[in-house]
């Protein structure tokens, strides 16, 4: 038995099954336990029956990505076993119900170890210990998948206890005794396998135990949520789509902070509802996916003529059309980029995991109100959805920026109607752009928005002597916001200097870019570096240009056919990049495809490296 | 603290209300006769002029925000109901006017016209009916009807027209009338009526387009026909006719279908004669009565008064750490 600090494990079933609740089990029970952990969540289009499944790596130390083969693949249904036991390791191991699967007629690899377990028999024992029926009690399958898999990693068996605890909480807290019966026997069984002994991947104990409380175990759409409600967010409208959706309902369910979440009739009430509220100085967001996106633009170019903040979140998925709705990809960076007619200034946000999640949306808001224009905020599926590990987010300093305001104090003086009855330049030229804001409301300050051009009062014109001045006002905010916008929350080098291969990329690739970094200089002694793209509009040129000019062979890493960041970076800097890791196939790359591609280019100074692996 | 608006002890006048843009409306447009009743009701409930937002979307139609002394949001083509109700969502204290055209309201509105009914939004909109687009040249908008083929269109309408008020009714609008752009007094009065309305108030308001609308002219409208042998004017008034469009009492399930079923056959007559008035008015909780019974912090703060930061030191200072237990490891 060999001792491991890194473990890839795998449920899957037919949607509606709880694959997803047996993975928050399984992945909170190893967090309670002291680990790290990362979890990737794959679905169908499809509300029950098609097929899902759910990754976790566990790890000793943070990790932000998944690996290809999986150490322990455990199902209670045979799909899973037909359409993944191929990926198990050859020393890896299989949990699985002996009643509906044959593991003779499964593509294993000889050495991978069986470990039946009677999942029905379990369930029948408690059925008449408790009275209740079989039936009612087949979603506990999945603890006792959970049981199974963590007794055989010799993972403490009051990790799930707690963990539970901390799913079953207020009116379902009766669940807890109910699953912790199941996870006993199942625990009890694996325990008593003399096979369990020889499985090679027990888990080492984390050199230091995280303390009790100190981390936070979430996806971006989460940690989005939170970071609205930090922020003031006093409106968030949508309309249903996924993955955006799950943000929405989560802030729905959080009622009690006072944030209306709005459903609209579609994509274009949704943004134009967002920036009804955003003229009214409410902080006020939107969240979406591409096709919503496409149907948002038209607010976007009305809300940038008329300086209005708003944000735009948009959770990639993959395209064109209604592409792979469930699937991840990279590719609407462009479309954010170039969305709506004509020019108006634009800030484009794009995080690469939960916790820059968490801090950028909070500026997405200050950003929005200081420079008075919409933000588009990219994240995408893999965000919304995998389950990532982090230290808390230190929410104790986050600072409010509400741009420049006039008026805050105008007061309504009944004897002087006249002064209340003010008009006021609210689209004023000023020097750097920014023109100070007065709300409908305020006294003595009246005036009015159009999509169309107008002067500095918001009334129509077609006046050149007006449009030339105006519209070069509103385009120098984004000289401001690349002046004012901290240097690391534009560009970031992660990694050591002077290395042989620099990967640049942006978005949710940092994760598996991070991992693949340490993976190839302490398994294949080579450094590697990642320029980490954070703002897209303003392009940080600069800080890209002077990133680049050491580089000895830049790899672009995207979930896409194209390669959209290289061709953005060669528009903004005239930098060509050569080398490309690309994949398409709607599953996010791993750690095992990222670190293989990067020794290919190394080694053969391949231009393209196009990765498929994933069901 | 919410604080509901209250109205000024001198009421302006209406002329105060006009903004100093000159109009771009062709003369005798009906457009004239609706701003100016538009300020009119305002200036006749004592509306602050400051808390008050006029939203309209884009056409003829459209511009008139410019012309009214108001805070004003002259949106996109059919979107100016959802600006508008994202308005009244973040401030509730703001009275809401949305003015659009027939074909921003009935044709590229449609979606946000249903929704905005289902949602019951305390806020009033005016829609100017000319049966036309003015503004593209004279194409036919959703309430012209089939058949007719005012000097613009090069083919009779192919399509048949929809029905303001009763789409209005399924829909949901809780206060629901007709007027006419060149009767001032009737207009302003029922502007009015829909502004004091608790919830969403379509008035439908017909207008003559002097330049592209040849069939339903100022002349049209100011005709008399005959009525059983006898000489009477076009235009008339429910409430003078014995017509009562207002449900006394919302529970009365009884009395709910009668004042529908009256409102659909009301507007499905088919006659020379144009009836204006409230063709139906009930009380039913607003969107934002709703919205404070699933948020009770909304009770104490409308949304845009609701505190996130210390104004000293403007360090959010919301406490997350309920939301967060869910995840905390």
């Amino acid at each position: 038995m060999n001792r491991t600090h890194d473990l890839c494990w795998m449920i899957g079933g037919p949607q509606g099954t709880g694959v997803d609740s047996s993975a928050t089990l399984f992945a909170r029970s190893c967090a309670v336990a002291g680990y790290w952990v990362y979890g990737r969540r794959e679905y169908h289009s499809n509300i029950k029956g098609e097929h899902s499944y759910f990754q976790v790596r566990v790890k000793t130390e943070p990790v932000y990505s998944h690996t290809d083969p999986v150490n322990l693949l455990a199902t209670f249904e045979n799909s899973t076993a037909q359409l993944h036991a191929f990926e198990i390791v050859d020393d890896g191991a299989f949990i699985y119900d002996p009643k509906v699967t044959d593991p003779a007629k499964l593509d294993l690899k000889p050495g991978v170890l069986l470990f039946p377990i009677p999942f029905d028999q379990i369930l029948e024992e408690i059925a008449q210990a408790t009275g209740k029926t079989q039936t009612s009690l087949s979603i506990i399958k999945n603890t006792i998948a959970v049981a199974a898999s963590m007794a055989l990693c010799q993972l403490d068996i009051s990790a799930i206890e707690e963990a539970l605890n901390g799913i079953f909480t207020g009116s379902k807290a009766k669940l807890v005794s109910l699953n912790m019966q199941a996870a006993t026997k199942a625990y009890e069984i694996m325990k008593n396998n003399p096979d369990t002994a020889k499985f090679n991947y027990v888990m080492e104990k984390p050199a230091t135990v995280p303390a009790k409380g100190s981390r936070y175990l979430l996806n971006a759409a989460v940690a989005t949520g939170l970071a609205k409600l930090k922020a003031g967010c006093r409106l968030q409208t949508y309309y249903s789509i996924t993955p955006a959706v799950d943000e929405c309902i989560y802030l729905e369910d959080l009622s009690e902070y006072g944030l209306p979440v709005v459903q609209c009739e579609d994509e274009i009430a949704a943004i134009n509802m967002a920036i009804g509220g955003g003229t009214t100085g409410v902080r006020a967001s939107t969240s979406t996916s591409g096709p919503g996106m496409d149907l948002m633009t038209e607010g976007l170019g009305w809300a940038g003529i008329n300086e209005v903040p708003v944000v735009m979140f948009n959770y990639m998925r993959g395209g064109p059309s209604t592409g792979l709705p469930t699937r991840h990809e990279q590719t609407d960076m462009l479309a954010c980029l170039f969305s709506g007619h004509g020019e108006y200034p634009k800030i484009v946000m794009c995080p690469g995991d939960a916790r820059e999640q968490f801090y950028d949306t909070f500026k997405a808001f200050n950003y929005a109100d200081r420079y008075q224009t919409p933000v588009t905020f990219i994240s995408d599926k893999l965000l919304a959805n995998n389950t990532v590990c982090f230290p808390k987010f230190d929410d104790s300093n986050m600072k409010v920026d509400l741009g420049v305001m006039a008026g805050k104090d105008a007061k309504f003086d009944e004897n002087n109607i006249e002064a209340a009855l003010q008009k006021f330049p609210r689209f004023k030229i000023t020097e750097d752009g920014i023109s100070p804001r007065a709300l409908p409301g305020m006294p003595g300050h009246i005036y009015w928005m159009t999509g169309d051009e107008h002067c500095e009062y918001g009334h129509i014109t077609e006046e050149p002597e007006i449009r030339i001045p105006m519209q070069e006002k509103r385009m120098k905010k984004l000289d401001l916001a690349a002046r004012e916008i901290l240097p690391e929350d534009q560009l970031v080098v992660h990694g050591p200097e002077n290395a042989p291969i620099t990967i640049v990329s942006w978005g949710s690739t940092k994760g598996v870019i991070l991992d693949t970094i340490k993976v190839l200089k302490e398994k294949h002694n080579l450094d590697v570096n990642f320029i980490q793209i954070r703002l897209l509009s303003p392009f940080p040129v600069d800080a890209f240009k002077k990133a680049m000019a050491n580089v000895k062979r830049a790899v672009v890493v995207e979930s896409s056919f194209g390669g959209q960041i290289t061709q953005l970076i060669t528009m903004r800097t005239g930098i060509q990049i050569e080398h490309e890791v690309l994949k398409w196939s709607g599953r996010p790359i791993s750690e095992t495809e990222l670190v293989a591609a990067i020794q290919e280019i190394n080694e053969k100074q391949s231009r393209k490296v196009v990765l498929s692996y994933g069901l | 603290m919410v604080s509901s608006p209250t109205p000024l002890k001198t009421p302006l006048k209406g002329s105060q209300l006009k903004s100093d843009i000159h109009s771009e409306w062709c003369p005798g447009c009906g457009d004239f006769g609706i701003t100016n009743s538009i300020q009119q009701a305002i200036a006749g409930l004592g509306m602050k002029p400051w808390e008050t937002f006029i939203v309209s979307g884009v056409g003829c139609s459209g511009k008139v925000p410019h012309y009214i002394h108001t805070y004003g949001m002259h949106t996109l083509h059919g979107r100016s109901l959802a600006f508008a109700q994202g308005a009244k969502l973040a401030n509730p204290n703001l009275h809401i006017i949305a003015a659009g055209g027939d074909g921003d309201g009935y044709g590229i509105g449609a979606g946000h016209f249903v929704h905005a009914g289902r949602r019951n939004m305390d806020m009033t909109y005016v829609v100017f009916n000319n049966e036309v687009y003015g503004l593209t040249k004279g194409q036919a908008s959703p309430t012209l009807a089939q058949g007719a083929q005012p000097k613009s269109l090069a083919l009779p309408n192919p399509t048949t027209a929809i029905n303001p008020v009763t789409l209005a009714l399924a829909c949901g609008y809780t206060f629901i009338a007709r007027s006419y752009a060149f009767d001032a007094k009737h207009l302003k009065e029922t502007i009015m009526k829909a502004i004091q309305h608790k919830g969403m108030a379509l008035i439908d308001v017909l207008q003559p387009c002097p330049t592209y609308n040849n069939i339903h002219t100022k002349d049209y409208f100011a005709e008399m026909v005959d009525v059983g042998g006898s000489q009477v004017p076009r235009v008339y008034y429910l409430e003078n006719e014995g017509y009562d469009g207002v449900v006394k009492n919302p529970n009365d399930i009884n009395e709910v279908n009668a004042k529908q079923a009256q409102c659909f056959e009301q507007a499905h007559k088919v006659e020379d004669r144009v009836a204006l008035g409230v063709y139906y008015q009930i009380e039913r909780p607003t969107f934002q009565d709703i919205l404070k019974k699933n948020i009770p912090l909304l009770n104490e703060f409308t949304p845009v008064e609701l505190p996130y930061y210390d104004p000293q030191t403007m360090i959010a200072n919301t406490d997350l750490s309920k939301a967060a237990a869910d995840f905390t490891i």
